[in-house]
């Protein structure tokens, strides 16, 4: 237990390096963009052909914007000790309550995503796997390969053109309804899929080609019986622990995954966000990826520690 | 060698079976649902924010909207009259108007609406009005001076009106249109959906519930209106249109709009101070080039400022703008201007050398950026592109810093152009006009526009403008600009708007 207490707690610790390097580090970007942040501010709120100088010189008083930024920046980390992440300095908007919409859509396209991939990406590992060097195995590579070095926007158009507009079995783009979400998670999924397919088939390879599979055979398991007795736990640790590292991947697919699909998360907001200088908006909702990364590696790490026995021991 | 626990071979038929099964009636379009799809996000709910959200989707009402030719037509107001002194405005509202909350549409309420709008920075902050008030249930509006573009800023969308309950202090904290549609479910910044507002004392429209979805991407936008997924696909991709023409669901509509390309000079640097070096740039340019490789629509290549979809301001009888390299290199040689190393024109010891700022808000700047960079090179000019954001050029233009800016101007801002040609061709220039040019004869022409009512002399006036800017070329137009939007072969009676205040679904109804 006291081990599971360690892992958390360094989690923990994690999380507010997080708050405090993602916080200054996207306001000081931002405040680096070249351009004057009024004028920018001003263009997304009004459009860019009504703003002259008077609209963005009313924007820079409103928001206080000729401040000294190490006033500007104190002030968004005392509004985070109050849990006040500001308001949106385009839409006027409260950030958190934008945050929490966005992040609900997020999560959604996101954990559909992680399940697509894991019922894709494994199990064509794992028949890999146990006859490595076959077809199959060549095949997956190739497959694998190829789905991994195309960007997420070329997948996403692929499945948009085939299934959608040729096949018209799921809506192209948008929000709102269940079908939506399809799309966009499948196409983050093939991306996930094709490596975690890897990771699987060799984990799945290791553990047939080593002593104890053989032993657990030899004492006269049938392969499935073997499988599921001695090789699923253990294959399966390499693969959770590999989730981890997927979360980049998909976190860095949801930027552009969302836009193509016009689907209102996360990661089509710090986009426009970016675009607009909204710093608020773009330090909260960098701050909620960085979050959701360091909370997703917890569990993680908590997965990793319910199957792995060696670990709860020590 | 184990075997297999999973079967592969039925997995491999499903998928490569797919493509047979029926298509389900999932994506088919639900029944008496309108769907719209543009490039613009709803950002907020400020009628100066996404009032063009709003206003199109027919939620949000103005007082007075506009026809094609961009003339004045009765919208909240149901009539108008203009004072003896020509200062004060006097609006008749529609009495079976009612605000979708079910309050009645009061002069009091529009006075307020129209009042908050003008303390806001944008369109409406720089109408010389000195007093709007509701005055015996109609809205009366003085002007400060006669100013005959306020029908047409009264047409804008940030001039909407709200129901009274829709503001909270200044904000406005919900949307309480008073249009055909009600707002039934909204999702910022991508989603709306409206049905038919059953109050409407208008004659009900035949179609009953409209969506609206923000699609960034012109990839996404074409795939919809492909699949039949949406009924309106709003600002097409050029490189989408010719495909989209093939589609027999769907009519693609290219039409004109009041907008052009352009390139803004700083005509009180050396380079570009005499008339005859912004002449020469003009000649320098290949615009049937850029439109038909850059823009895939020849009929875009503007002959002049004012495109012809502007029929009151476009003169067909002036020269056109054209390409003659020789002529270019002739006016600049008169100008002083040599040869130098590498072919680049000198005059005592100095290149002619500039830096054009452009940014990507509008995607096909930087290219039409990077291709007059190579046609100027062969007159000899050596210009530099900085793809910038779009704050730049005002910010520059302030300071003074800026060169020349390629950049897209609408002249319908309202739907009469004079409010724009005003903001930017006045004695001072403009922001997104002229810079360190003014014309004495142009400014009377403006002056005399915005209070004479003769629409013999106004005419007169606005070819005469016209004519001043062809001449003097403060600015160097590029290209025009095409609206293509796709529309659904399912629906009928529908006519797109050229100047974008709406997409008059109301008015349209389901075909066959």
């Amino acid at each position: 237990m006291g081990g599971l207490i360690r892992v958390l707690g360094g989690r923990a610790v994690q999380a507010v390096l997080v708050a405090l390097l993602v916080g200054t580090a996207c306001f000081l970007m931002v405040r680096l963009l070249p351009g004057d942040m009024a004028y920018r501010i001003a263009a997304s709120r009004y459009g860019y052909d009504l703003v002259d100088g008077a609209a963005a010189e009313a924007v820079r008083q409103e928001l206080g914007l000729d401040r000294p930024w190490p006033v500007q920046l104190g002030a968004w980390f005392g509004g985070l000790l109050r849990l006040d992440l500001g308001v949106s300095l385009a839409s006027g908007e409260e950030v958190a309550e934008a945050l929490g919409i966005q992040l609900g859509h997020t999560l959604l396209l996101s954990v559909t995503a992680l399940l697509f991939s894991l019922l894709i990406g494994p199990p064509l590992g794992a028949l890999a796997g146990l006859r490595s060097g076959g077809w199959w195995d060549g095949a997956l590579l190739v497959l694998s390969a190829a789905l991994r070095a195309l960007p997420a926007f070329v997948v996403g158009i692929g499945l948009m053109l085939w299934l959608a507009v040729e096949w018209e079995w799921l809506p192209v783009a948008g929000v709102g309804g269940w079908r939506e979400v399809i799309l966009p998670a499948l196409t983050l999924a093939l991306g996930l899929a094709a490596a975690s397919s890897r990771v699987a088939r060799d984990a799945v390879a290791g553990v047939v080609a080593s002593p104890f599979f053989g032993f657990a055979r030899m004492k006269g398991l049938d392969d499935a019986t073997a499988f599921r007795r001695h090789g699923v736990r253990n294959a399966a640790i390499p693969v959770v622990a590999y989730l981890g590292l997927q979360l980049v991947i998909l976190i860095e697919g949801v930027v552009v995954v969302e836009s193509l699909f016009a689907w209102p998360g996360i990661g089509h907001a710090l986009v426009h966000a970016v675009l607009g200088r909204d710093i608020p908006m773009v330090q909260g909702t960098a701050l909620v990826m960085g979050l959701l990364f360091v909370a997703l590696n917890a569990l993680t790490d908590l997965a990793c520690w319910l199957l792995d026995p060696r670990r709860r021991a020590a | 060698m184990p075997s297999a626990p999973l079967s592969r071979r039925p997995l491999l038929l499903a998928a490569a079976g797919l493509p047979v099964l029926p298509r389900p009636a999932a994506a088919q379009p639900a029944a008496d649902l309108f769907r719209v799809v543009t490039s613009q996000e709803i950002n907020g709910l400020d009628p100066a924010r996404s009032g063009y959200v709003f206003t199109r989707m027919q939620v949000l009402e103005t007082l007075v909207g506009a026809d094609d030719g961009g003339l004045a037509v009765p919208q909240l107001a149901r009539a108008w009259t203009l004072s003896e002194d020509r200062l004060t405005w006097r609006f008749a509202l529609r009495e079976g108007a009612r605000f979708h909350d079910g309050t009645p549409v009061t002069a009091v309420a529009v006075a307020a609406a129209l009042e908050r709008a003008r303390g806001q920075s944008g369109l409406l902050g720089t109408l010389p009005a000195e007093r709007i008030a509701a005055d015996d249930g109609a809205v009366l509006v003085r002007t400060s001076r006669p100013f005959a573009p306020l029908l047409a800023f009264l047409a804008h969308y940030s001039a909407g009106i709200l129901a009274p309950a829709a503001f909270e202090g200044q904000a406005v904290r919900e949307m309480i249109g008073s249009g055909p549609y009600k707002v039934s479910r909204l999702l910022p910044p991508q989603r709306l959906e409206a049905a038919r507002w059953e109050r409407w004392d208008g004659p009900a429209p035949a179609i009953g519930r409209v969506s609206y979805l923000a699609a960034g991407r012109g990839e996404t936008r074409a795939a919809m209106a492909e699949g039949g997924q949406a009924e309106l696909v709003a600002q097409l991709a050029p490189e989408t249109v010719e495909r989209l023409r093939r589609n027999p669901r769907v009519a693609v509509d290219v039409r004109a709009i009041p907008r052009t390309r352009l390139i803004k000079l700083n005509c009180a640097s050396p380079l570009f101070r005499d008339v005859r070096a912004r002449h020469a740039l003009s000649l320098a340019l290949d615009r049937q080039g850029m439109a038909a490789a850059l823009l895939r629509s020849p009929a875009s290549t503007a002959t002049q400022l004012f495109p012809p979809a502007m029929a009151e301001w476009h003169v067909p009888a002036l020269p056109p703008l054209r390409r003659d390299l020789p002529e270019a290199r002739r006016l600049l040689a008169e100008l002083g201007w040599q040869p130098g190393p590498e072919g680049i024109l000198h005059r005592e010891g100095r290149p002619f050398a500039f830096t054009l700022r452009t940014f990507s808000d509008r995607p096909e700047l930087p290219g039409l950026a990077t291709a007059m960079q190579a046609q100027l090179r062969e007159a000899g000019i050596d210009m530099a592109v900085a793809v910038v954001n779009s704050g730049e050029i005002p910010a520059g233009h302030r300071d003074g810093t800026l060169e020349a800016a390629l950049m897209a101007r609408n002249f319908s801002l309202v739907p009469d152009p004079l409010g724009t040609m005003l903001q930017d061709y006045g004695p001072e220039g403009g922001d997104w006009g002229a810079m360190g040019w003014s014309s004495p004869a142009l400014n009377g022409v403006l002056e005399r526009l915005g209070a004479v009512a003769d629409p013999a002399e106004r005419a007169a006036l606005r070819g005469r403008a016209s004519a001043i800017l062809h001449e003097e070329l403060p600015v160097i137009p590029v290209s025009w600009f095409d609206l293509a939007t796709a529309v659904s072969r399912r629906v009928a009676g529908l006519a797109v708007d050229p100047l974008e205040l709406s997409f008059r679904i109301a008015g349209a109804r389901w075909a066959g």
